[in-house]
């Protein structure tokens, strides 16, 4: 079947730990979207971390085995094959495992060990497709689809899109990119671009669409982060966007919060807005700010969405 | 071939930062952008190459930067859109947006510098630039003022 014929209409939910505390307003988006578009969110029972950043630098394999739970449970217990993890972090973890297990056969025993030992069936590779929140939309609704759909057209709002640097690298845990028409670049991402442009919005030329935002230095080297996060601002204020749009709660927090530190601490203020795609979307399908957590985000973006005839 | 030192590369990308119009040589933001890989490179104990790849020395010495260090390549496509930038205004110098172009290829130049720099600072820690590890304990527990500064690497 052709990369963009898939049908994720009703897939297991993963939405990991950043879903839960600061990346709220994506969760709540991310299922008004879906209930609004006909699409059936089953959330993963009892899933745990993904591993992210601190289990994989203490011992990757761990990370590994904590990935694999989550696909074991999507298939074992709940017998479905496909899990949709709308946080760049989980979806690259849950990939990152799925090639270990197919590949490291010293990962596939240390997980094998585990998961007796936790007493759950272990996964084995290939039996879930991890997919992002860009992918179910894009494979299952479509631009024609979404054009369809559209009440309130973003017609008129310039944006930026980011994806960061989980969402395509490395490349090799992310065979279905670059595999022709269809399929999504790691080079230059287009999916978030191909769904905002189906709802109207008018995506500008943004050279870091893949750029790190610093988010890993957040704690250990915050005025490193302040810097490149604002020059991710200028460079999508640069760009003429209104609007970064975004699919990566780390990302979409770090550049919110860095955003006012940047004016305290730097003196520079920017006014770019910041807003999850899943958020533009829900507006663009007639969905209130409310129903998809702008009250929630960091940084006031009613009386914009308001100019915009969107609130 | 002299290399700028970091801090000299920090300041004169503040300046085009401030006036981007004033002194914009595409060639030399290049060759800026190839001595901050210059600069990652040698801190590992390596030459910087001269060899170049698909026209461009930048992107060969990313290639470098980045052998055994997936961590690098964060700045893989940051290194490409310089690239694209510089042929953008050098093979249509006279396009009505040049002067947006150059302002971006300069912020495009400074992302690369800022994330270079940050991981040098950073040097060893986790494999995806998070989480702290021996070295940086190490690092931290020496006197302040006795950092291991970039130039020195």
């Amino acid at each position: 079947m052709p990369t963009d014929q898939k049908n994720y209409k009703k897939v297991a939910y993963y939405p990991g730990c950043a879903l839960e505390g600061t990346g709220h307003a994506y969760n709540r988006s991310t299922k008004a979207v879906g209930k609004k578009l006909g699409l059936d969110l089953v959330e993963v029972d009892n899933w745990n971390c993904c591993g992210a950043m601190e289990v994989k630098n203490v011992d990757p394999k761990i990370q590994t085995y904590l990935s694999s739970r989550v696909m074991s449970i999507t298939a074992n217990e709940m017998d479905m094959d496909v899990v949709m993890a709308p946080c760049n972090g989980c979806y690259h973890n849950l990939k990152k495992a799925e090639y270990e297990l197919a590949n490291d056969k010293e990962s596939a025993e240390v997980v094998e060990r585990l998961s007796k030992e936790a007493g759950h069936e272990t996964y084995k590779a290939g039996q879930v497709e991890t997919i992002h929140a860009l992918d179910w939309i894009k494979h299952t609704i479509g631009e024609d689809g979404l054009r369809e759909r559209v009440k309130n057209s973003l017609s008129g709002m310039k944006i930026a899109n980011y994806y960061g640097c989980m969402y395509t690298r490395p490349r090799h845990i992310f065979p279905e990119k670059d595999a022709g028409p269809g399929s999504e670049s790691t080079y230059r991402p287009h999916f978030m671009d191909d769904l905002l442009e189906a709802a109207g919005a008018e995506n500008v030329e943004f050279p870091l669409k893949t750029a790190c935002c610093g988010g890993a230095h957040t704690l250990s080297d915050s005025d490193m982060s302040t810097k490149l996060v604002l020059n991710i601002l200028r460079a999508a204020e640069e760009s003429d966007a209104e609007v970064i749009a975004t699919e990566c709660p780390t990302c979409h927090t770090g550049l919110e919060m860095h955003q006012i530190r940047a004016e305290k601490t730097l003196g520079v203020k920017t006014s770019v807005k910041i807003l999850y795609f899943t958020q533009l979307l829900g507006l663009a399908l007639g969905l209130k700010p409310r129903k998809v957590g702008i009250q929630e985000n960091i940084s006031s973006s009613t009386d914009f969405l308001k100019e915009k005839g969107l609130a | 071939m002299h290399t700028r030192s970091l801090h000299d590369i920090e300041k004169q990308l503040e300046e085009l930062i401030a006036a981007p119009c004033a002194g914009f040589d595409a060639g030399d933001l290049l060759r800026m952008s190839e001595e901050v890989l210059e600069h990652w490179v040698q801190a590992h104990r390596q030459t910087p190459t001269q060899e170049k790849r698909e026209g461009f020395r930048l992107l060969a010495l990313h290639r470098q930067g980045a052998k055994d260090d997936p961590s690098f390549n964060a700045c893989r496509e940051t290194c490409r859109e310089l690239v694209y930038h510089y042929n953008l205004i050098t093979m249509e110098p006279d396009h009505p947006e040049t002067q947006k172009r150059q302002r971006l290829m300069i912020m495009v130049a400074n992302h690369l510098f800022l994330f270079v720099g940050g991981k040098l600072q950073v040097q060893e820690l986790g494999d995806f630039c998070c989480a702290s590890k021996p070295i940086r304990q190490s690092m931290d527990s020496r006197p302040t003022g006795t950092e291991t500064t970039l130039e020195s690497s």
